[in-house]
């Protein structure tokens, strides 16, 4: 079939072909998803920190254009989403943990605005940065028992919509992006 | 011991290189290694834990199909698998000396509750925590 329509089409559909077959096999290719998990490792080592596709694409050995789609595939969100994730979890961890006022935890979590920050964390936990200060602290007794790096993890807000979705549907209305989710 | 856990196995996707680095890297001592044709059944323990073997098994035949060995050798290299706790006396000191060796920490040591831990991954992808007790914690 592909050299049926290569001699039709010429080398564009061999191409084609060629690529989508890589594709696929990328997928599966365990030195592949090794390299990918090595960004998503670097991200939450360091996720306050700044980082753009190109960054994470050098850490993971791929191109700019591959990356995105790639860790997509790999670990089901997009690479930006994932980052506000464990930006979220580090505050949480933070407001419980430190006596941080909310200001020190916005920024050393990595926003560049408080009111970002708040609106984010509320769009994703449902509730606001304070409150979940003082749940987080009713409730540490129950959960000292679970090793405290994994219970951390384990915290982790689930982000399977984009977070404007999330926010245009509670409101039923259309909002100014204030984030931008970079795929 | 007569009763209790006695194997525990990981997926690794180069029995050669996991035993190098399970063995020269992280210290501890193989216990089996062998071989049936294709087949390896390879386990490591720790110094300390003569009753307690890490198995370090790829996944394939005769155990799996190749689809279900991909899909395992997949869900290991995207560190899918359930966490590892290794026990240390210091783990500062024990990050240093294991980052020297050239161990891939995915985490600095971090100080919570009086426990001190860090986490590595090992080449497959495996992940570890690394994990200092508080000084007068309870057991375990």
């Amino acid at each position: 079939m592909p050299s049926r329509t290569a001699l039709k089409c010429g080398t564009f559909a061999v191409d084609n072909t060629h690529r989508e077959l890589a594709t696929t096999d990328a997928l599966q290719d365990p030195a592949l998803l090794r390299r990918l998990l090595r960004a998503k490792d670097r991200m939450d080592a360091a996720s306050h920190e700044a980082w753009p596709v190109k960054r994470l694409a050098q850490v993971s050995g791929v191109s700019e254009a591959h990356f995105a789609r790639s860790f997509k595939r790999a670990f089901g969100l997009p690479p930006h989403r994932y980052l506000l994730t464990r930006r979220i979890e580090q505050a949480a961890t933070l407001l419980r943990d430190t006596a941080l006022d909310i200001t020190e935890i916005a920024f050393a979590t990595g926003w560049e605005s408080l009111g970002t920050f708040g609106r984010t964390f509320r769009d994703i936990t449902g509730m606001s940065p304070s409150a979940m200060r003082i749940e987080a602290r009713a409730n540490l007794r129950e959960i000292d028992r679970v090793p405290a790096c994994v219970l951390k993890a384990a915290q982790r807000p689930d982000l399977t919509t984009a977070v404007l979705e999330k926010r245009r549907r509670a409101a039923k209305a259309t909002v100014r992006p204030s984030i931008k989710e970079a795929t | 011991m007569n009763e209790g856990i006695n194997v525990v196995g990981l997926y690794v996707d180069d029995q050669d290189e996991a035993l190098r680095f399970y063995v020269d890297k992280l210290g501890f001592r193989v216990h089996t290694d062998v071989r049936n044709g294709a087949y390896r059944w390879l386990t490591v323990q720790h110094p300390e834990q003569p009753s307690f073997q890490l198995g370090l098994f790829v996944p394939g035949p005769p155990v799996h199909d190749e689809a279900t060995a991909q899909t395992l050798r997949a869900m290991v290299a995207k560190g899918a698998m359930p966490p590892l706790v290794l026990c240390v006396a210091d783990c500062r000191a024990s990050c240093e000396q294991l980052k020297k060796l050239g161990v891939e920490f995915t985490q600095e040591p971090v100080d919570r509750y009086g426990s001190i831990d860090a986490g590595f991954r090992d080449p497959a992808g495996n992940g570890w925590k690394m994990i200092q007790a508080p000084k007068q914690g309870r057991e375990n």
